[in-house]
């Protein structure tokens, strides 16, 4: 068996292109995971095509030492997953894509010690990409940290990943 | 005026600064590790807008020291297009100031492995400053 087969036989036994996606089993695989479980995301809730990860605050994760204020960094890394996540929750299956691009606005620092959860929506799925945007806050959704909006490109499951 | 100092957020995602180009700019590297992987094999994306970020903000504290200024840095947003997988490879990330005003600064950034000639990723980041506290 080459590489290639190898990684793909290991991307089918765990997620196998097409298969269910159930949201919260789903983000809780992932949030174990790579950069993701680093980070120490957790799955906070979901509805049909949108869903939330929290991130709770960390000291190693603190953008300015005087402050104690989040890295945006990790911000980025939620909005990502959580729009990424979205995208799989509205069609209700797991199917390769990668992120074509992303943009995040700062609406105002996050507040120290504080958990900040992510909410993204799916709001289009078209045969190439998938439409997302996404709110992060501290616990008041009408007074966010930061909105987002991505597109994400569907590809096909050969070469998507590289275990 | 204020070196340009590594967070703990960089710190803890293991990237340093590599070296200081002509002009003063430093560039910012990220090694690969399990801790910065997304999908199996590849970089985070997230970790890439992370690095972006503090290539940014090191381009723009050179800009401002050469300038004499020690304005607060704040970023207002970042659009980040990512143009192919980052690979198993110590990640590199470089800005340039487009213009550093008396209020805004605009910085273009850019991500690339072993190849610069072929980028990871290309964005664009905005950022408030704002006079130093006393």
């Amino acid at each position: 068996m080459n590489k290639d087969e190898k990684a793909a036989g290991l991307m089918k036994t765990i997620m196998p292109e097409g298969f269910v996606f159930d949201p919260a089993r789903g983000a809780r695989w992932f949030t174990r995971h790579g950069h993701t479980g680093f980070l120490g995301m957790e799955y906070h809730d979901h509805g049909d095509d949108w869903i939330e990860l929290a991130l709770p605050w960390r000291e190693d994760l603190v953008g300015v030492e005087e402050t104690g204020v989040l890295a945006s960094g990790p911000i980025i890394s939620l909005l990502d997953n959580a729009t990424s996540m979205s995208v799989w929750t509205r069609q209700g299956t797991f199917n390769p894509q990668v992120t074509l691009d992303l943009r995040i606005d700062y609406v105002r620092a996050a507040t120290p010690g504080k958990t900040v959860i992510a909410r993204a929506e799916c709001y289009q799925v078209r045969r190439s990409m998938a439409f997302v945007r996404g709110i992060a806050h501290d616990g008041d959704i009408a007074d966010p940290v930061a909105h987002t909006a991505g597109i994400f490109m569907l590809v096909s499951s050969e070469g998507w990943s590289k275990p | 005026m204020s070196a340009f100092k590594l967070p703990p957020y960089a710190r803890t995602m293991g990237m340093d600064v590599d070296h200081i180009e002509d002009g003063g700019v430093p560039v910012i590297a990220m090694d690969f590790a399990d801790k910065v992987q997304g999908r199996p094999g590849f970089l985070h994306g997230g970790a890439i807008g992370g690095l972006l970020e503090m290539a940014a903000h090191a381009a723009l504290r050179a800009e401002l020291d050469r300038q004499g200024s020690d304005a607060r840095i704040k970023p207002v947003n970042i659009s980040i297009e990512y143009l192919r997988g980052g690979l198993q490879e110590r990640t590199f990330a470089r800005g340039e100031v487009i213009r550093a005003g008396r209020r805004v600064a605009n910085v273009r950034v850019e991500a690339w492995q072993g190849d610069r000639s072929k980028l990871v990723a290309s964005s664009w980041m905005n950022f408030l400053l704002a006079p130093p506290k006393d």
